[in-house]
């Protein structure tokens, strides 16, 4: 059977020169930056050198860059740290409605601590206007956090404008770029963000690892207490085969990164005119226009994304509905809920994401797969109805 | 080169790093994916968590994996804090934790909650009885290090446990970070509620680690976002890692019985040899040690000049703990054993791993000798 992989956004298989680095530095470079021997000063030469490769990627500097455990660790530090740290300056914070669950529940969390938040929403393509931004701003708001692109629906969010708001301000603006990073090229000299998130195993590189850009002079409380790793910010034996693999996977990824750009768009373009020449009928949820190559949410009206999925893996097919880390249930996706007054609709979604080792075949392949699933459905109602057992 | 460095990291071994490759490449789905990658990857990563968890001889649904000894012990003490705090802010734990328990009591006492420090006996020993008397009706946590990092010495962990088992509302932790690998505890029998463990103390890969949770035990959660982790520990888990954490477990307590004789036989073969060398004081118990960590004093030298000579012979030991080496103080931890200051600022500590040699440490102490030698000269 053929088998297809269409999650990239959950996670990604790890490119094989990332994971030769991590088996080689795990035997060759195995102690502890923080001790002062040999052993010690060769894994932080290590650890360093991989530090500033991953901050030359956005244009930091390497004393900008907390190595963490990965996407919610970075995300759950620069929210909480960052409000924790600048409470006597206010105690309100603004974010959007289709953020990460890393994001979204952290705020909850800073809600139930006595912080204001306001949750800005949307528009049916998944887009927060600057305007909207703008408004909601308070004296008292300290913090803005909004993700770059969507994880579900993939919209982009206009970061450049809605970072310069907050600047203007001088309120810190932190992003979310987990999907975005290695696909869409950001310079922290250019852009200001004060914060930026960013997971490895969503790049081809190894899991457990992440890293938050601090913009040099942020005040941060840190999550964890103990050594001084990390400049304070993160304490724990620093994971140097981890980091040097994930930086690894972020060069090669930012070598790659406008070939994979159109790459990735290509199937994307290629799987949709797939569907149309299937005759399959759907809805595209977000936007056409800025929006990440790799991820596309679709809804085939009438069917039940539960037993759609099941199908999909059945004929070999890995995809998603909603984000992974809804734990292995299918939950209505907070997105599509906050996109769209259709209940039925997230009901009837799923998201696919492409990414390396995805081919033009693959889609055509998706393509006539749903075509079947989609077939079987309608001819299911039909028989119902015929039978007159219409639920 | 000989590695006697073990309390600050271990090597990883290589078939714990095949078991890394191979799940990094045959299980790359995200365990919480519905599909088959995903169902596959949350497979191997039940295996992982029902591997650890018969060997720790808790149950599965015990263990929350973390990305390491800081985090675990972060997550133990101040997600017991947070959770409990109505009941009451008072906590106990001892002058000689490591640092990452230290500073975390440190964060909650800037937050309002009141700490006690329980002393330590000239050999690092702390008194059940002092733990007991340090209880009030507000305490919510004790927090105990089981084998300390520096000196090695093993806290009566069972009988404060025991004890603490008349306070049902008050939770017992302990960091059991350097026991793990080679003096693992039984915590249903010392009645802990919650122990850390970090794996690349024991030949696993750095950025994983455990939490043991008992059953019943609710904490707050310091990363939040999905459900991964029963809520506990948000963020997608590092499934290649915790696969290598569980080999590397099951590895070490397989040799563990006859590594664990012959590594204490090599420790008190080094003490003695060290106390036969003049001037030297001997920090760590012989009776009441792990059986990897031997930590010893020469006062009047300075440790790094001590440390250089040993390296130029291909020795490699460390001074102090590796997450509070940069600040050249003495240490905290034998002053709080009551060593006088040049006691505390002279000591070098040496730990061996499961695999040190007897030739490696005769090596060793020879080239202690030879350096002593020259540098009384």
């Amino acid at each position: 059977m053929r088998e297809v992989y269409a999650d990239h956004a959950a996670t990604t298989p790890i490119h094989p020169d990332a994971a030769q680095v991590v088996l080689e530095v795990s035997m060759d470079y195995f102690g502890n930056p923080s001790s002062i021997h040999q052993f010690g000063r060769q894994a932080r030469k290590q650890l360093d050198e991989s530090r500033e490769k991953l901050a030359a990627t956005i244009g930091a500097a390497g004393d900008e860059i907390v190595l963490t455990s990965g996407g919610t660790e970075s995300d759950n530090l620069a929210i909480i740290g960052y409000a924790e740290a600048h409470r006597d300056k206010g105690s309100h914070i603004i974010t959007t409605t289709i953020e990460h669950h890393a994001v979204l529940h952290t705020c909850q969390l800073l809600e139930e601590k006595g912080f204001n938040v306001t949750y800005l929403p949307v528009n049916d393509e998944g887009f927060l206007s600057p305007e909207a931004l703008e408004a909601a701003i308070t004296d008292d708001t300290i913090l803005v956090t909004i993700m770059h692109g969507n994880n579900e629906v993939g919209s982009i969010q206009p970061l450049r404008e809605l970072a310069r708001i907050a600047e203007n301000h001088g309120i810190a603006f932190h992003v979310d770029a987990v999907q975005t990073y290695g696909l869409i090229p950001i310079d922290v000299k250019e852009i200001p963000v004060t914060m930026l998130s960013v997971s490895s195993h969503k790049i081809n590189g190894p899991n457990g690892i992440g890293f938050l850009y601090v913009r040099r002079g942020t005040n941060l409380a840190s999550l964890l207490r103990g050594g001084e790793q990390e400049r304070k910010r993160r304490p724990g034996t620093e994971s140097v085969a981890a980091a040097a693999g994930f930086a690894k996977a972020a060069e090669l990824a930012a070598v790659e990164q406008e070939e994979k750009f159109a790459a990735y768009q290509q199937l994307k373009d290629h799987f949709l005119a797939s569907l149309r020449r299937e005759g399959v009928h759907f809805i595209r949820n977000g936007s056409e226009a800025d929006s990440l190559p790799h991820i596309v949410n679709l809804c085939f009206p009438g069917t039940q994304v539960e037993s759609f999925l099941v199908q999909l893996d059945l004929a070999g097919i890995a995809a998603a509905s909603g984000s992974a880390c809804t734990a292995g249930s299918v939950e209505p996706s907070h997105v599509l809920e906050a996109m769209y007054s259709d209940h039925n609709r997230s009901l009837s979604s799923v998201r696919f994401s492409f990414g390396k080792g995805n081919t033009l075949g693959d889609t055509e392949y998706i393509a006539a797969e749903i075509k079947k699933i989609t077939d079987k459905t309608v001819m299911r109602k039909e028989g119902r109805e015929n039978n007159g057992t219409k639920k | 080169m000989v590695y006697l460095d073990n309390s600050a990291t271990t090597q990883p071994w290589d078939t714990v790093m095949e078991a890394y490759q191979q799940a990094s490449y045959q299980y790359f789905g995200n365990p919480s994916s519905l599909h088959r990658l995903g169902t596959e990857a949350e497979t191997l990563l039940r295996k992982a968590r029902e591997s650890m968890a018969s060997l720790l001889k808790i149950k599965p649904e015990e263990l929350v994996f973390t990305s390491g000894g800081t985090e675990g012990n972060n997550l133990a003490i101040k997600g017991t804090a947070m959770k409990h705090m109505n009941r009451g802010k008072h906590l106990v734990t001892s002058t000689i934790e490591h640092p990452s328990v230290k500073e975390a009591f440190c964060q909650l006492e800037a937050a309002g909650f009141t700490v006690t420090y329980v002393p330590v006996n000239r050999e690092g020993l702390v008194d059940p009885d002092d733990v007991l008397d340090a209880i009030r009706d507000d305490t919510i946590l004790v927090s105990i290090i089981h084998v300390n990092n520096e000196i090695g010495s093993v806290q009566p962990i069972k009988e404060i446990g025991e004890r603490l088992a008349a306070y049902p509302k008050l939770y017992f932790h302990t960091d059991h970070v350097q026991g793990a690998g080679l003096l693992p505890l039984d915590f249903k029998e010392a009645k802990i509620d919650l122990a850390t463990i970090s794996g690349h103390k024991f030949h696993g890969l750095k950025g994983t680690g455990a939490l043991y949770v008992r059953e019943g035990v609710i904490l707050s959660p310091l990363f939040h976002g999905g459900g991964q982790e029963r809520t506990v520990r948000a963020g997608t888990e590092n499934v290649p890692g915790i696969t290598a954490m569980a080999k590397a477990l099951r590895l070490s307590r397989e040799r563990l019985e006859y590594d664990q004789t012959r590594l204490i036989t090599l420790k008190n073969k080094l003490i003695n040899d060290l106390e036969g060398v003049e001037g030297t004081v001997i920090n760590t118990s012989k009776e009441h040690s792990a059986p990897h960590i031997i930590n010893v004093s020469f006062p009047g030298l300075k440790p790094e000049v001590l440390i250089q000579a040993l390296t130029k012979r291909q020795y490699h030991v460390s001074t102090k703990s590796a997450c509070s080496s940069k600040l050249e103080e003495p240490s905290a931890v034998l002053l709080a054993l009551g060593a006088k200051k040049e006691q505390a600022e002279s000591a070098i500590r040496i730990s061996y791993s499961i695999d040190t040699t007897e030739e490696e440490v005769k090596g060793f102490m020879n080239a202690i000798k030879e350096i002593v030698a020259e540098i009384k000269l």
